[in-house]
């Protein structure tokens, strides 16, 4: 796969259809690949890496790379392009000026399920038919390739691309997960242990911005978290609860928005479960107004800036909160 | 060298921290390791390093400096400082204790700050030896022996003791404050443990990483380096490596209106922040390049210009674990380093 592509973003630079390339460079070890932009058959030769570690989804990098000049060639996996579609849908990005080429998603792989099984000294690590073979300064080790799963990819929701300009690889169906499993055992939970679950999670939080950084439904030109004008920036908390309205905020702020890219979880150093707050407003807006993917589409109005006489009453947050 | 067989380490815990508060490197529900205040049943973890340093203890995340509080046209000022209780954190790691000695250059020059000097007066830092580093570790970079730690005390372990020395007085007065405990023990063993570790410190990934081409004379070469572009190219200006990194130091100054008066606060901050070192106009920095390369400028050698040539990073690996996207220190220097 990975030469293919390579093969393909030299050819669309070669006759000038696009000017640069979104992908994946490697990096020093076996796992750490950084996003990067790409503009010679040279660094594609040399760096560009499509591999079991390349989970990062690129395409919040579109908001910026698309509004230069020319065209930009970006590789995105099916849950990528939902993310793609909504920074359309928000006139966040000028699809015009992107050529996408959809590749095969996951299941890729998470270097901490790895480290977290103790194996150390890492060095190299192998597919060998879904058996991980780990080379390490401590000698060999093996686990399987189930048990490293990212969890984003655990509960892969499509296997569609929902926009691409050309594919690499076959498209597949949108999935039957089991991702709102855990916000059902959450919604079981008595008020008490539902809140006692996420104080222990968001108290972990070092408000290191990353989950919003991250996140391609966070496009703010200034989030108001960073304007000290706000009065809502809290970079000192004057108490322990701050981090968690933080969090709750932007869930918020995001609700209908959030495609379920699961970049959030992926990338925060304290392993908070973040995209659990996002998949329990997925869920009621589901429950409530119908149906909804966002990114599933460019045009179709969301839920919660739309008006219909079906729409829920406001009474439904006392009823369901009397649950 | 004095010992003490593992076995028995809940009995030297609970030894300790019977005269001071004790912390110790243990696992959360998450399986990540971190400092926590020990108490009985509470087993240190056998991962190599905590996610977050152990700067906290000293230099801690958030912390209320003074008040004002208003009464008619009076504003009483009430210093929040209080002398600090004593206590011990055990099992640093020598990446970690060496971090202290950079906090040391800064907060610990004249003018002295009176708050972190207190945390550091009232703390015992006991540190153990690396037995099995990762892949990201580069300490030996900056002339760490991850077998000889620095810290008060130093620990080693050999499997079935743990071998304890101390490096100065505190240190001393520590180890005396449980010598009941130990016993003299032969080092055969350990000696052994330490030239295996020795050996695999050598062959570790990044053992060959060289500051050769940093300092405090390279500034103009590394500043207008055109590196910066590409290796800033997709950071996401988010604040992880700055926060788990065990030597960044720098901090905002935040005061809360509380209605009457106001709660000043010190916080950790981050250059790669769009409102670090906010003045009138803004931030000198306007672009996530210049954010990006301050970071590494500061490290590699702004701060070696003000300190005798020392570098501002221990070599812990957590940036490169912790980044989002992968970009760090150690992809920095091997795009610089090239000329």
């Amino acid at each position: 796969m990975q030469e293919a592509m390579i093969k393909r973003a030299k050819e669309l630079l070669a006759d000038g259809s696009v000017k640069r390339v979104i992908g994946w460079k490697r990096g020093e070890f076996a796992y750490d690949i950084t996003p990067a932009v790409f503009e010679s058959a040279e660094e594609l030769d040399k760096d560009f890496v499509f591999d079991d570690f390349t989970s990062a989804n690129v395409s919040k990098y579109l908001v910026k790379e698309s509004k230069k000049e020319g065209k930009v060639l970006v590789f995105l996996k099916p849950c990528d392009t939902y993310s793609l579609n909504q920074l359309t849908k928000e006139h966040r990005v000028d699809r015009d000026n992107i050529y996408v080429i959809g590749i095969p998603g996951g299941p890729k792989l998470d270097i901490e399920k790895i480290k977290a099984k103790g194996i150390t000294g890492i060095l190299s690590v192998k597919n060998d038919n879904y058996t991980l073979k780990i080379d390490t300064l401590y000698g060999e080790e093996t686990m399987p390739f189930s048990e490293a799963i990212l969890d984003k990819c655990a509960s892969c929701k499509s296997k569609k691309h929902v926009t691409y300009d050309e594919l690499i690889g076959e498209d597949g169906d949108v999935l039957d997960s089991d991702r709102f499993d855990m916000v059902e055992k959450l919604e079981n939970m008595t008020a008490q242990e539902r809140y006692d679950f996420w104080r222990e999670q968001l108290s972990k939080c070092i408000r290191c911005n990353a989950c919003r950084n991250v996140c391609p439904a966070c496009t703010c030109e200034k989030c108001v978290f960073d304007n000290p004008n706000s009065g809502v920036e809290n970079k000192a908390a004057s108490d322990s609860f701050e981090e968690n309205m933080f969090h709750i905020i932007r869930a918020f702020h995001v609700a209908g928005r959030c495609t379920d890219c699961g970049e959030c979880s992926r990338v925060c150093p304290q392993n908070i479960p973040l995209h659990l707050l996002n998949r329990k407003f997925i869920k009621d807006i589901n429950s409530l107004y119908g149906e909804y993917q966002a990114g599933a589409d460019t045009t179709s109005r969301a839920p919660l800036t739309d008006y219909t006489a079906d729409d829920c009453e406001a009474s439904i947050v006392h009823e369901r909160g009397a649950e | 060298m004095l010992k003490i067989s593992l076995s028995r380490l809940e009995e030297l815990f609970a030894a300790i921290a019977e005269k001071q508060t004790l912390y110790i490197p243990s696992d959360r529900a998450d399986g990540a390791a971190e400092f926590t205040k020990w108490e009985p049943g509470k087993a240190l973890t056998q991962k190599l390093n905590t996610l977050r340093s152990a700067k906290d203890f000293f230099f801690p995340q958030t912390e209320n400096i003074v008040d004002f509080k208003m009464e008619g046209k009076n504003i009483q000022v009430i210093d929040q400082r209080s002398e600090h209780e004593d206590f011990v954190i055990f099992g640093v790691r020598p990446c970690d204790a060496r971090s202290f000695t950079i906090l040391d250059k800064v907060f610990l020059s004249e003018p002295v700050d009176s708050f972190y000097k207190n945390r550091r007066d009232h703390g015992t830092v006991v540190t153990m030896a690396c037995s099995r580093p990762a892949e990201t570790c580069f300490c030996g970079t900056f002339g760490i022996d991850a077998t000889e730690p620095e810290g008060d005390a130093a620990c080693w372990s050999d499997g079935e003791d743990l071998f304890i020395k101390a490096n100065n007085d505190k240190g001393q007065a520590f180890i005396d404050s449980i010598s009941s405990l130990l016993e003299e023990g032969d080092t055969a063993k350990l000696d052994q443990v330490k030239a295996k570790t020795k050996e695999i410190l050598s062959r570790l990934p990044l053992a060959n990483l060289s500051t050769a081409a940093f300092g405090g004379d390279t500034l103009n070469e590394h500043f207008n380096s055109e590196k910066w572009a590409e290796l800033s190219e997709s950071c996401l200006g988010c604040g992880t490596c700055t926060f788990v990194c065990p030597t960044c130091q720098c901090y905002d100054i935040k005061d809360f209106n509380t209605g009457n008066g106001i709660k000043r606060f010190r916080c950790w901050d981050s250059c790669m922040y769009s409102d670090f070192t906010k003045m009138a106009h803004g931030n000198p920095r306007t672009s996530q390049l210049e954010r990006f390369r301050q970071r590494f400028m500061h490290k590699l050698v702004y701060f070696p210009a003000n300190n005798n040539g020392e570098f501002g990073c221990v070599g812990c690996g957590r940036c490169l674990s912790k980044c989002p996207i992968s970009m760090n220190i150690v992809k920095v220097m091997k795009a610089l380093e090239v000329k």
